[in-house]
């Protein structure tokens, strides 16, 4: 048969192309049109090359609130994947538990973002709070539990918080990934002799490995983007010590107006976002490379 | 090895059972001797996985005791019995090579290292496996990846007994043959008790010296595949058992005939009389490949409509309507087949009497 010689089905992309054109393309380009000028006013703009860049890269601040998102991150992964994995493990599989610890679990995952920090202000405040009350009430610590005071009990506060909140996503998606796994696996393992261990390491790991994935990618990506609930809870303080990326990022382009520079910023963060998921997602993939069923 | 008694077992999944209909086993009594080859032949849904699993101990079954070698192993969980199961799905353990899936039971169980190569070794060799041994489980074809659930259980020195569970279901066609056969095979070579699970007439009564056939959670009959097929002890072997599977008529008995609506039929005198005694709705029953087809009235026959022929290749069926009541018949290659009307002779020695659906025996009961 011989090929048709023109080029009329670039036409059937073109519909995709023009939805991602104004929901992605669109957008960046102003944001890198923002990067690479000056801008004063409509129609009052010069051309600046890599000059807010090459600002941004040198900012130390810039370079500690990067420092601080990693560490962020970093923990937040650290924390949640093998939690979640636990809360999963130990659910029930049958019964009017399973629903019970569905809707509990997904109650956090529906409150509004904002909403979270308030309640967690709240929550913590050493004067009305249940919980700033009831661990100041305990003594055990050698001065009074205040995130608005100490870095440390900030920084304790927000991950607790993070992790209230995201840890049920985590849960259960590994639920589902626990959940798919034929009984045929279990009762082999036992006819095998696998002690519990033996049968999470080499069966349950191994099984949930796409849904890990996911949740990994999606906790990484989230946390390093995190704003609204950190916002409202400490707004960046103390100081600047819970200053992450997308906050120093607001307080510069909208505080500060410098938009330039936060233009520029910008784009450094998404390229940081995008280059970090293609290192898990690749590093996931090749964790168990050929053993797909 | 070992022998496996089975006493009074039932098995229920339902909390609070107040009929036998709740029962998933009802009183299944037997014994298996120790390393005959038996296949567990019914259909889905019988109580064939339950029986299985009450044997390795997956499950602990409501009532009853189940014994090794005599020895009462009702309580005790499928690790410490020395049993091992290839499942209806290949299953692996996917992040480990071949070697080391083999090798898994034996470490678990705290072997030495020395010891655990020389029994993979060994278990490799027969099942063909030896040049798969360092790749990755996962990456193989559906039949290696059943020989390697299969070699797991073969590894174990002590295993009493292996169970499958309808293990040739995600095979291909061709390859079903070759593994029935290495199956056939490593029983011979290693004289386990082999228990086989499958709806598939055809693997079981080539696979197995003995056939238990099983229907609602009972065990009907227990046998060589000669003796289900001559002598069918419950209606449903009959009709399960062959293919097509035998034909059935409801009738009455009057001295040694037996009618059916309006027609006569001479039937063993001996079964007769006790087909007399015998409560409940009576059938007789004959196998499609012993009703005999004739064009012509012969002694002892009687008049059908012929309504239909299907050609199978080295023989044909023959389906004829008998006053309402549809038959088939077995007709070897160069027989003449009849053309709308057909007799119908039925020989008293292949002609069984059925009773409630259960065979009325001239011999032993079973």
């Amino acid at each position: 048969m011989e090929k048709w010689q023109n080029n009329k089905a670039w036409f059937l992309v073109l519909p995709a192309f023009i939805i991602v054109a104004f929901s992605a393309i669109i957008p960046l380009m102003t944001v890198v049109n923002y990067s690479i000028q000056d801008i004063f006013g409509p129609g009052e703009s010069v051309f600046v090359g890599t000059e807010w860049f090459e600002e941004m890269l040198s900012n130390y601040r810039l370079h500690d609130a990067l420092w601080r998102q990693f560490m962020f991150s970093g923990l937040v992964l650290l924390i949640e994947i093998p939690l979640g994995i636990m809360i999963a493990l130990a659910m029930p599989k049958r019964g009017w538990g399973v629903s019970a610890c569905l809707v509990s679990l997904a109650l956090p995952l529906v409150i509004p973002w904002n909403v979270i920090g308030t309640i967690w202000i709240i929550f913590t405040r050493p004067d009305i709070g249940l919980f700033g009350v009831g661990i100041n009430s305990l003594g055990l610590l050698g001065d009074t539990f205040d995130h608005t005071a100490r870095p440390l009990y900030a920084w304790i506060t927000v991950l607790i918080m993070e992790v209230w909140h995201w840890t049920p996503l985590v849960a259960l998606l590994c639920y589902a990934g626990l959940r798919a796994i034929p009984e045929a696996y279990y009762e082999a393992a036992r006819i095998d002799g696998a002690s519990s261990w033996a049968t999470f390491r080499y069966i349950q790991l191994p099984k949930m490995r796409g849904v890990l994935t996911i949740a990994v990618l999606l906790r990484w990506m989230d946390s390093f983007l995190i704003y609204s609930e950190i916002f409202t809870l400490t707004g960046g303080g103390p100081g600047n010590t819970t200053t992450f990326l997308s906050i120093y990022l607001v307080k510069l382009a909208t505080m500060q107006f410098d938009l330039g520079p936060a233009a520029a910023f910008s784009l450094i963060y998404f390229v940081i976002v995008l280059l970090f998921c293609f290192a898990f997602y690749q590093a996931l993939l090749n964790v168990g490379k050929g053993e797909k069923v | 090895m070992a022998q496996i008694a089975l006493k009074e077992i039932a098995h229920t999944y339902i909390s609070n059972p107040k009929d036998e209909s709740d029962y998933a086993l009802k009183r299944i009594h037997t014994e298996w001797e120790d390393g005959g080859a038996y296949a567990l032949l019914g259909p889905s849904g019988c109580g064939k996985t339950t029986l299985l699993n009450v044997i390795s101990g997956l499950l602990t079954p409501s009532q009853g005791r189940v014994f090794y070698d005599g020895k009462d192993v009702t309580r005790l969980p499928p690790e410490k019995r020395n049993i091992a199961q290839v499942f209806q799905f290949p299953v692996l353990y996917d992040t480990m090579s071949v070697y080391n899936n083999l090798a898994f039971p034996l470490r678990n169980r705290g072997l030495e290292e020395g010891e655990v190569k020389k029994r993979v070794l060994e278990v490799a060799e027969i099942l063909e496996l030896t040049p798969f041994l360092n790749k990755r489980a996962a990456g193989l074809a559906a039949d290696a990846k059943q020989k390697i659930s299969l070699g797991r259980g073969l590894v174990r020195s002590d295993v009493a007994a292996i169970l499958f569970d309808e293990p040739l279901t995600v095979i291909d066609p061709h390859l079903k043959w070759h593994l029935r056969r290495k199956l056939k095979e490593v029983h011979e070579q290693l004289k386990l008790t082999l228990i086989y699970v499958t709806h598939d007439q055809v693997e079981a009564l080539t696979f197995a010296d003995q056939v238990m056939v099983m229907y609602e959670g009972e065990l009907v009959q227990i046998g060589t595949p000669q003796e289900l097929f001559e002598n069918p002890q419950h209606k449903f072997v009959g009709f399960f058992i062959g293919s097509p599977g035998m034909n059935f008529l409801t009738c009455t008995l009057e001295g040694t005939n037996a009618r059916v609506d309006g027609a006569s039929i001479v039937i063993d005198e001996e079964m007769a009389a006790l087909g007399q005694k015998a409560q409940g709705k009576l059938e007789i029953g004959i196998r499609p490949m012993y009703l005999e087809v004739h064009a012509q009235s012969v002694e002892g026959s009687v008049p059908a409509k012929v309504k239909a022929l299907e050609d199978q290749g080295s023989f044909k069926i023959l389906t004829v309507d008998l006053a309402g009541n549809i038959l088939r018949a077995r007709l070897s290659e160069g027989q003449t087949v009849p053309q709308n009307e057909a007799w119908l002779r039925f020989p008293a020695r292949w002609t069984k009497l059925f009773a409630d659906g259960r065979l009325v025996n001239t011999e032993s009961d079973i």
